[in-house]
């Protein structure tokens, strides 16, 4: 799906690249780990996946995506709470107004809802039956589509024509996934792109490999 | 699903509104202090690039491991001991006086968390995310890695759960170091290929 987090290739909507710390920390205060820590547990207390936090990560209103990373995760983990009936809208406002000292009534506790997708095991590697649809050393073609949904094919390679150079394990689906209507494991490719491919024929000479899954491609022709 | 609201009262500080979200979360007891507390301890501590620094230098000293390695990086990095989340499918690529491989993800900041832990500022910055997939030899002139024209440049965008671990090249005039003298010199940056590892 479009959005802010698909960056790739969007330099102009961005500032210049921050220096480098080699000794930067974890965390830079106490509430980035706290922050980090909640958003994984709030994954597992709304019964969501990996896939369904990136996700809501990408529904993190712009503004505050582009605030910092601890700040998109924290947002994040509270619309997974949300989503699915552990807190009611307005619940962490007005806690934080009262934790400050104010007097606010704070909403009372929803009846949750957790979504119940039949999960394969643990992780996301799977095993899938079919043979894979394409061989190190195919060209393939990326979808043009847009889903209004998550995916992981950014939208500088869509439509674009590179080569199989690996098979990588089959995988969770990560479009159904992140809305739990099915793992739906698939074959992933390692595809490499040349970057006149992707950019045009003035770019920088490079290749670019994207790890795709198998629905994402056909043959090129 | 839920309607994000546009707007987050600016005045509710990150610091805040993550102690409201515990608070809530612990006064039912969904969440335990002792849980929070484990996770943040073992990315401070246990869990960073000086685990991935250990491979490096391991792969410099022993040729069998590392040709293990870029084999089956997986296996591999557990044999050492380092394995879990954002690390079930590790893949090892060598960087050469002819080859050279750096790493982004532009959706989001996938990391290969067992060897490098989370991931840095720069990674997470938007104009890294935007920049490097399409003039990556600009962006790592800035930060001051000079590549020959004659180098070959492999960008990889992270956009599975495929994680990457660049093995970057063994610096001249370290031939009498040991294993834990070059460990000591692997930065984080050069195993994602932004850097290369500098001579002491």
């Amino acid at each position: 799906m479009d959005g802010v987090h698909d960056m790739g290739g969007k330099a102009e909507r961005f500032g210049p690249l921050p220096t480098i710390d080699p000794d930067e920390p974890a965390f830079h205060a106490e509430w980035e780990g706290k922050a980090f820590a909640l958003a994984l547990l709030a994954n597992r207390v709304s019964g969501a996946n990996l896939h369904a936090f990136r996700h809501a990560i990408e529904r993190v209103p712009e503004p505050e995506y582009l605030s910092g990373y601890y700040e998109r995760w924290l947002a994040s983990a509270e619309i997974l709470l949300l989503d699915s009936g552990i807190l009611a809208p307005g619940a962490v406002a007005a806690r934080a107004e009262n934790l400050r000292g104010g007097r606010v009534e704070e909403p009372a506790v929803p009846e949750p809802h957790k979504p119940t997708m039949p999960s394969g095991g643990g992780g996301n590697l799977r095993t899938v039956e079919a043979a894979p649809a394409f061989a190190v050393g195919d060209a393939v073609t990326t979808r043009t589509s847009v889903p209004s949904t998550h995916d992981r094919l950014p939208s500088y390679a869509r439509g674009k024509t590179g080569t199989v150079t690996a098979l990588r394990p089959a995988q969770v689906l990560p479009d159904t996934a992140a809305h739990f209507v099915g793992e739906n494991p698939q074959h992933v490719y390692a595809v490499e792109f040349d970057a006149h491919e992707l950019w045009g024929a003035d770019a920088e000479p490079f290749t670019l490999t994207l790890d795709l899954y198998e629905s994402y491609l056909e043959k090129a022709r | 699903m839920t309607e994000v609201e546009d707007t987050v009262d600016p005045t509710i500080s990150p610091a805040l509104r993550a102690e409201a979200l515990e608070s809530l979360l612990l006064e039912r007891g969904l969440i335990d202090t002792k849980t929070i507390e484990t996770f943040i301890r073992t990315y401070e501590t246990a869990v960073g690039p000086m685990n991935g620094a250990k491979v490096v230098a391991k792969a410099w000293t022993d040729p069998e491991y590392k040709e293990q390695l870029l084999a089956d990086g997986t296996a591999a990095i557990a044999a050492l001991g380092f394995k879990g989340p954002q690390g079930e499918h590790m893949v090892v690529l060598e960087n050469t006086p002819d080859v050279h491989h750096v790493v982004v993800c532009t959706l989001c900041s996938c990391y290969p968390w067992p060897v490098l832990g989370l991931p840095p500022s720069w990674y997470k910055d938007p104009a890294y995310r935007a920049r490097v997939v399409k003039e990556p030899r600009a962006v790592l002139a800035e930060w001051g890695t000079e590549l020959d024209p004659g180098v070959e440049v492999r960008v990889m965008d992270s956009s599975s759960e495929v994680r990457y671990l660049v093995l970057p090249e063994r610096p001249a005039g370290t031939e009498s170091m040991s294993e834990e003298e070059l460990a000591a010199l692997v930065t984080r940056d050069s195993m994602v290929g932004v850097t290369k590892v500098r001579t002491p």
